[in-house]
Formats: C-alpha cells, structure tokens, sequence
C-alpha cells in the first residue's frame, strides 16, 4: 500500500463517519480521485467532421478479429444495432423527429480517468494498465457483469451466446499501439474525424476547435456553452467529444465531475480500509458471546466452564 | 453432546409424505431447466441482455434469498448478544434456514455467471483482490459464510451421528465434537460480523450503479438499509417458518415466544422507513414523490408494506394472535423482497432501449432451487435434531398454543 493509498484510507474513515452520522452528504474529499495518468492516450471524435462512412466499423473488426455482426441485415452485410458481443466500435445515427438536427455518433469505451468498471471488478480483469487504458484480462473473469450495471456509458458488452462467453470492449488497439501503430479507426478515418494522440494534445486541439468556432459547437443540454465532453465528465475520460448537437441527445449522460465511483468508494473504503472496523467489532462480539455463555452457566449452576455447544 | 440437546429432536415419521413427493416431482422438472442453461448459453435461456445484465437469479436468488437466511444471524444477535436466552430454542430452526438458504444463494450463482468453473480464482488470488469492490466482498464474506454456518449447525447433525452405528460417522463426530465446542464463541462472533458485512455491501453494490439507480433509492446509506432490511426480514422468517411447520408437520405452536420476537420487529421497521424519509428529506428528494411514475408506485408500496406489519404488531393482544401474527411476519418478507427487488432490478434504469422481464427458464431454476431449499430443510429436520422438542419450550403456555 502506498503512501497516497493510506491517507485515502484515513480520510475514508473519517468521510464515513460523517456519513453516518449526518446521512446528507459526502466531503469532497472523501476519497482522492484518481489523477490522468501522465502517459495518457485517447480519442478525439468529432461529430461536425464525421460522415457516417463506418470505416472505422470495419477497420475496428479487422483489428481485433471480430466478426461482422449480420443479424440485423439477414446475414448479407455487416450491421450492428449498437455495441455489442462482436462489436467493439459502432457508428450511430441521431436523427431529430421534428427538425432537421441529426448527427452521428462513434461509440466506444472511453476509458475513465477513474473508472466504475475497474472499481467493481472482483480481482481485477478490467484494470487500467499503459496509457491509461482500460484493459480486459479474461483469466480473473468470473463472467459476474458487474461492470456492465455500473458502467455509466454503457460499454461492456458480453457474449450472450457463448458458452464460455467473455466480456467486449474497446481497448484503444492496445496490441497494435504496441507494434507502434495507431488505433484501427482513426487509421482509416478519412475526415480525421476520429483522432489519437496523447489525452493533453487532444483536449488542448478540442478546446482550439470550440474557441475558432464557438457558434459550431454544443454543451451538454440545448443553451448550454460548448463543452469538451470527458474533460471533467465522471472524473474525466481518455477519450473526448466534440459535437454540434446537445451532448444529452447522443446518449452521453450529464454527469458532474465527480468521479462515478466516488460515493460508493468512500463509503466501502470507510468501511472496511485497513480493515480495522471488522476487526474490532469481531473482538467485541466475540468478547459479549463469551461473557454471556459464562453468565448463563454460572446461572444454570454449571461447572463445566465456559466451553459448551452453541446450541 | 452440546448442553442445548435436550431442547431438540428430530421430528421423525414417514418422509415421502404426498407434499414431499410433489416436492420432488417440482424439482426434477426444474432441474432439467439447470442442464438447458448450461447447454444452451445464458443468451438463449436468460431474458438477461447487455442493459439488464443481472436480473432473478441475482435479484432474487442471492440478494432477496440471502436476506431470508438471515434468520440464524437475526436470533443469534438475540439470544447470544443481548442475551435473551428465551428464545433459544428459535437458534437451531433459524440456523438451518440460514445454512441452507446462503448455501443456495451460492448454488444460484454458478448458474448466473458466464464462466462459473473460474469463481475459485477469487479466493485464490489474494494478490488481485479488490478492496474498492463491495462485490468482492461479498462473494469472500458469502463463501465463509456458508462454512461458518454449517460449522454452527454441526453439534446437531453430531449428536445423531454419535447416537448411530459404530462407523466413520461416530468416530469423526465423537472427535470433531469437542473441538467444535470449544471454538463455538468464536464461530458465533464470526457468524454475527459476516452477515453484518456482506449485508450492508449488498447495498454498496449497487450505490456503485451511480445515476442508473433511481434517485429514490441511491442513497449513501443504501448500506444501513440493505442490514436493517435483512434484521427485520430475518425475524419475520423465523416466525413465519416456526407457524409454517407448526401447521404442515403438526407441530405444538410457539406463539407466546413468537409474539415476543415479533415485538422486535416493530422498532426494526420503523427505523428502516424512519431513516429512508429523513434521508430523501435531508437530501431535499421527497419532491420525487409528487410525480406519479412507476417508481413513486412502487416507493409507496414499499413504505405501505413496511408500515403495515409494525401497526400489526403495535399492541402485545394483537402479537400473541397467531393467525395476526403469520399474517404480519408474511407481509414483512414482502416487504423486504419488494425492496431489493426495487433496488437491483426496477428502480435500475439502463436507458429506454432495454427491457428485462425473466424468462421460463429463469423462473424455473429459481423455481428449482427453491424446491431444493424446502426438500433439504425437510429430510434435515425429520431426521436431525433441529426443531424444538415437545415439551421443551418450559415457559408458561397459553391455552391456544
């Protein structure tokens, strides 16, 4: 345990203690965020850019072996419906009922800051491991899906079908940054609509964008000032968004900059860090039932001592 | 030989009572749904999908089926901490609920996760284990759970055996039994701190699920309710089962010790919905309430189905009313079922696009594991000395029991 993870426990502890006896609100500082790892890669997606052309569907399934998802097209051609089992990487299109605004949307893993996903799973097949990437280890996966209920952009995908499924998400091409290539769908963009670099160039190129154009961009709900979604966003994400419709109608859910994970954390960490808690309340259990039994057979006129059968 | 052995005996007589062989037919049909769902994928015999990933057999299966276990923690806070010893003789029955509902619960998972051959990772790689994961916590606490609980229960099935013929049986019980005694306090103590951790984590679980939980559920005291809820939904299944085998096995009525135990159950109910309005009104939430929507249903349903047994139980006449008080104790399992079921299915909203309503075959193993509980619970108490024995119970009787 590290330095920085002891005083997260301490400041748990007492964050905790606040909770319950106030039960209204948690301190800020309740438990550290996680800072953007300084190695930190992403994507920069730009709704103004993209043509809905799916290149990078397919650039996506030949980079990492999947498929093409034929259900929906009665097995002629490729056509996911969303992320899925065999899709890691999906184009899709918002379409306005009553006014001409559509726009398309790239959806992928965003790879948290400070992840829900790798803070649910039991023994650590997700982690966040190079570059800040949020990876998938399937010998320590128990199959659970306690990632896909806390995941606030709904990314893990499963393999319903399978027998021995697994599950699917974006990891940023990790095998292909390794061999020194970029991600398979902002190789083959050819608007650069989707763009990779490091998460600090990007938000700085994304922020330049909103500042040449700020008429072209949106914010999160109809009025709001344009906004780099994932800046802030639950923490912060390694990948980032540019749009020109509310963010809220691409299905990017409106969240403050606290850390998803952050109130469950606090409150686990209160709980159990160091482990103290269980641990003084087992002594003092342990301490009650013995001194009740020895009660109980001084009353009874037993002599046999303390020791007898629970029932 | 424990020193309570005299409070207990099996309750003997013929097993394959007509009910019992219903019993079994129920099983062995829903037991062909277990082989379907390993042979056929959770894909083709779950409702389950990408937006609901967990649906009955966690829901109800281990967060509502644990919670009826905690009959044997709820007695044992009682009888072994405050020390009231009257209702000692509940310890058994209740422990036997709990050792085989948790043990269900733990069956129930092997069927829910995808890759269930690899569940034995968790405990054997200490390195990897997450602390920040309140499931993790759980699936550890659980798993000692299930052994503490038989270890607790073991004096009653060793005192059968070392009754017996001479054998591998007697011989292991006549030399476990005095180690088993001796470490009793010490099991107990840890019988008491498990379920009040993985208790309040179940509720953990799901405050990770962030804005995906209605807001008048997610709440960062989600942990206290989830143990206050399972106190009270433990009490409630001791009385519920002790009126239960009283009727089906014939069995002399326990209701002055019930309606005593059933007056603990009033403070536990009203603390629960104490807590949760303060905290919605603290939090400025109880505005939620005004919109008229599903969950505003179902909040109230809830609140209603809490509320009603503590009037029930409000005065000692109406408590030593044995019909009043089944009636009550049922209500209080609905209570607490409903809630979890708010928390970990209906008040989850993944978004429009999903929808999650369990299919065939998710009822039926639900259906079969719950056959299986009751069929062991039978064999176990006809042939060990789990209930209490006639003329045991020394306390005055009323005419009616």
């Amino acid at each position: 345990m590290s330095a920085v993870d002891r005083r997260t426990l301490l400041k748990g502890v007492a964050a905790t203690g606040a909770v319950a006896a106030t039960g209204i609100s948690l301190p800020a500082h309740g438990r550290v965020a996680k800072a953007v790892p300084p190695d930190a890669v992403g994507l920069l997606y730009d709704t103004t850019l993209c043509i809905g052309c799916k290149a990078c569907v397919v650039a996506c399934r030949e980079a990492n072996d999947k498929k093409p998802d034929t259900r929906l097209s009665g097995g002629l051609w490729d056509m996911p419906a969303d992320l899925n089992g065999q899709t890691k990487n999906v184009i899709k299109l918002y379409k306005d009922a009553d006014s001409p605004e559509r726009s398309y949307f790239k959806a992928q893993c965003l790879h948290c800051v400070d992840p829900a996903c790798v803070g649910a799973c039991m023994i650590g097949a997700l982690q966040k491991r190079e570059f800040g990437i949020v990876t998938y280890d399937p010998f320590f996966c128990s199959g659970c899906r306690y990632c896909q209920m806390v995941c606030p952009f709904e990314i893990p995908k499963f393999e319903w079908e399978k027998l021995a499924p697994k599950i699917v998400k974006c990891e940023l091409c990790n095998h292909r940054l390794k061999e020194g290539k970029e991600p398979g769908c902002t190789e083959v963009c050819p608007r650069h609509a989707v763009v990779y670099g490091k998460r600090e160039d990007l938000l700085a190129e994304a922020k330049r964008r909103i500042a040449e154009n700020p008429k072209k961009y949106k914010g999160q709900k109809a009025g709001d000032p344009p906004k780099v979604y994932g800046e802030t966003e639950g923490g912060g994400t390694q990948c980032l968004y540019l749009s020109h419709v509310p963010f809220e109608k691409l299905g990017l859910p409106d969240l403050s900059s606290e850390p998803v994970p952050h109130v469950a954390q606090t409150v686990q960490h209160g709980i159990y860090q160091g482990f103290v808690a269980p641990v003084a309340l087992y002594a003092v259990l342990g301490a009650v039932v013995f001194r009740n039994r020895r009660k109980q057979d001084a009353a009874s006129g037993e002599t046999d001592g303390p020791a007898g059968g629970a029932e | 030989m424990s020193r309570y052995a005299h409070l207990h005996a099996p309750v003997g007589g013929p097993l394959w009572s007509r009910p019992f062989r219903i019993l079994v037919v129920v099983f062995v049909f829903c037991a062909l749904f277990f082989v379907y769902r390993f042979a056929a994928g959770l894909g083709a015999s779950t409702a389950l999908n990408d937006g609901y990933p967990w649906g009955i057999w966690i829901a109800f299966d281990v967060v509502v089926g644990t919670a009826l276990g905690c009959g044997g923690y709820a007695v044992a806070l009682l009888v072994y901490i405050l020390n009231k010893g009257t209702y000692h003789p509940l310890v058994r029955p209740a422990l036997l609920t709990s050792a085989l509902g948790y043990t269900m619960a733990s069956i129930a998972i092997h069927f829910d996760v995808g890759r269930p051959w690899l569940l034995y990772r968790i405990p054997l790689f200490p390195a990897h284990w997450n602390f920040n994961s309140a499931l993790f916590e759980v699936a550890l606490c659980v798993m000692t759970y299930v052994a503490v609980l038989w270890l607790e229960l073991s004096p009653a099935f060793m005192e059968k055996w070392s009754q017996g013929p001479a054998g591998f049986l007697r011989r292991t019980s006549e030399k476990a039994a005095p180690i088993v005694d001796k470490a009793m306090p010490w099991l107990i103590a840890l019988g008491l701190l498990l379920p009040t951790m993985h208790q309040s984590s179940l509720g953990t679980v799901m405050l990770l699920t962030g804005q995906k939980l209605h807001p008048l559920w997610n709440t960062p005291l989600l942990p206290l309710l989830f143990l206050v809820s399972c106190l009270g939904m433990g009490y409630a299944v001791v009385v519920f089962e002790s009126a239960l085998s009283s009727g089906i096995l014939g069995r002399r009525r326990e209701t002055p010790m019930l309606a005593s135990l059933a007056g603990v159950m009033v403070p536990v109910l009203a603390v629960f919905t104490l807590v949760r309005f303060v905290d919605l009104g603290l939090r400025g939430r109880l505005g939620l309430l005004g919109t008229f929507d599903l969950y505003t249903g179902m909040f109230v349903l809830e609140t209603v189905l809490f509320l009603a047994p503590a009037f029930m139980l409000l005065s000692p006449k109406a408590r030593n009313d044995a019909g009043n008080l089944f009636r009550a104790s049922m209500i209080m399992i609905l209570a607490g079922s409903v809630y979890r079921l708010d928390a970990y299915i209906v008040a989850f909203r993944p978004g429009d696009r999903f929808s999650y309503f369990p299919s065939f075959a998710e009822l039926m193993v639900t259906l079969g594991v719950v056959a299986l509980e009751v069929i062991l619970y039978v064999v176990i108490v006809k042939y060990f000395p789990i209930l209490s024995a006639p003329g045991a119970e020394a306390p005055a009787r009323t005419a009616r029991a």
